[in-house]
């Protein structure tokens, strides 16, 4: 792991982005899958197969990030007539590990950009 | 030369060919237009988006078409009163890119259909069904992995009063699980419909159906009474 950080990425944080079929939307993937399960022998209930989306934004804060990457999902990621959208916010980005968990441990919600690297 | 209808073509379409081959059939001069044109070209009188799978259906079916150059011509196009017909991804393309209401799911059975289905006429109206009935069945195939149409109970509601559901599946036809078996929408001014069927493959009954060049026809009918932007009477 890189001891100090780059400088041009003092302002990047990850964010990891979970899209998920909307609640009483029909979920026949989600369907078929936790029926594999069953047939493997697991004992499942309820599953839903969603989108993961991990994207590396620079912001100026926490709060910057989180509005960009909302209206990423508004505008792009998520389709809000069938979809559902969370986003974690972490330290770091995918090129430059680490994706260390926040001091204080989970959740990643509220990462410190202070504490990236 | 008929009149001119533009076909915008983007990576993975893949019914550009057909699409123009019938609408030529029907008279009309049918263009491709690649997606990176900024443009339509001159004297366009309806749009086509035809089938396929632009940029490999990634994100989501239709997602990424809206960001080529193309859709914001064709946006500009359809403000203006031009008729777009959007058959299958052009459906799915016109409901992302905001111009349809509603959304394409992947169907409930996970397979992909391929086959002819019967189809109701819920509204017969120019620019796009003006050569039918109410209530006429139109024999057209459809071929789709996701095709599946969602609204949500209040959306369906005004869709249905507004009566923006053009065509349905016939009773027990439904192939993808659409909500209210809806196979057809327009936008609330009437000049923008998608669809899932393909009328483009059914306009020579040789091939089992020649019920798509009705819709066909009514649009290129549509185009040469100048419906088109700038044209009005």
């Amino acid at each position: 792991l890189p001891q100090s950080a780059p400088a041009a990425d003092a302002g990047l944080l990850h964010a990891t982005v979970l899209i998920r079929p909307k609640e009483g939307i029909l979920d026949p993937q989600g369907q078929a899958v936790r029926d594999s399960l069953r047939k493997l022998g697991f004992a499942v209930g309820e599953l839903h197969v969603g989108r993961l989306v991990e994207v590396d934004v620079e912001a100026e804060s926490n709060e910057d990030a989180r509005s960009r990457v909302e209206d990423m999902c508004r505008q792009l990621l998520a389709n809000p007539l069938i979809e559902t959208y969370d986003i974690r916010l972490s330290p770091g980005t995918s090129t430059h590990p680490p994706r260390a968990p926040v001091p204080g441990g989970q959740p990643l919600e509220d990462a410190d950009p202070e504490h990236a690297h | 030369m008929g009149v001119k209808i533009a076909i915008p073509v983007f990576p993975g379409s893949n019914d550009e060919r057909d699409a123009a081959w019938a609408l030529r059939a029907l008279g009309a001069d049918a263009v491709l237009v690649w997606h990176a044109e900024r443009a339509l070209p001159r004297a366009t009188a309806a749009v086509v988006l035809p089938g396929g799978f632009s940029y490999g259906d990634y994100l989501r079916a239709g997602a990424l078409a809206r960001f080529a150059p193309v859709l914001d011509a064709v946006r500009a196009f359809a403000a203006d009163g031009g008729p777009v017909l959007g058959i299958c991804n052009g459906f799915q393309i016109l409901c992302e890119a905001g111009l349809l209401p509603g959304a394409l799911l992947p169907n409930s059975s996970l397979s992909f259909v391929c086959r002819d289905v019967a189809l109701r006429v819920e509204r017969a109206a120019a620019p796009f069904t003006a050569r039918s009935r109410p209530g006429d069945v139109l024999r057209i195939p459809v071929k789709h992995g996701d095709g599946r149409f969602h609204a949500d109970p209040e959306l369906l509601e005004a869709l249905e009063q507004r009566e923006q559901i053009v065509l349905r599946y016939a009773p027990g036809e439904n192939p993808n699980g659409s909500a209210s078996d809806v196979a057809a929408v327009v936008n609330e001014a009437g000049n923008v419909m998608g669809l899932m069927p393909h009328p483009e493959h059914a306009v020579d009954p040789l091939l089992g159906s020649g019920d798509g060049a009705l819709i066909l026809a009514s649009v290129v009918d549509a185009a040469g009474r100048g419906c088109a932007p700038g044209a009005a009477a």
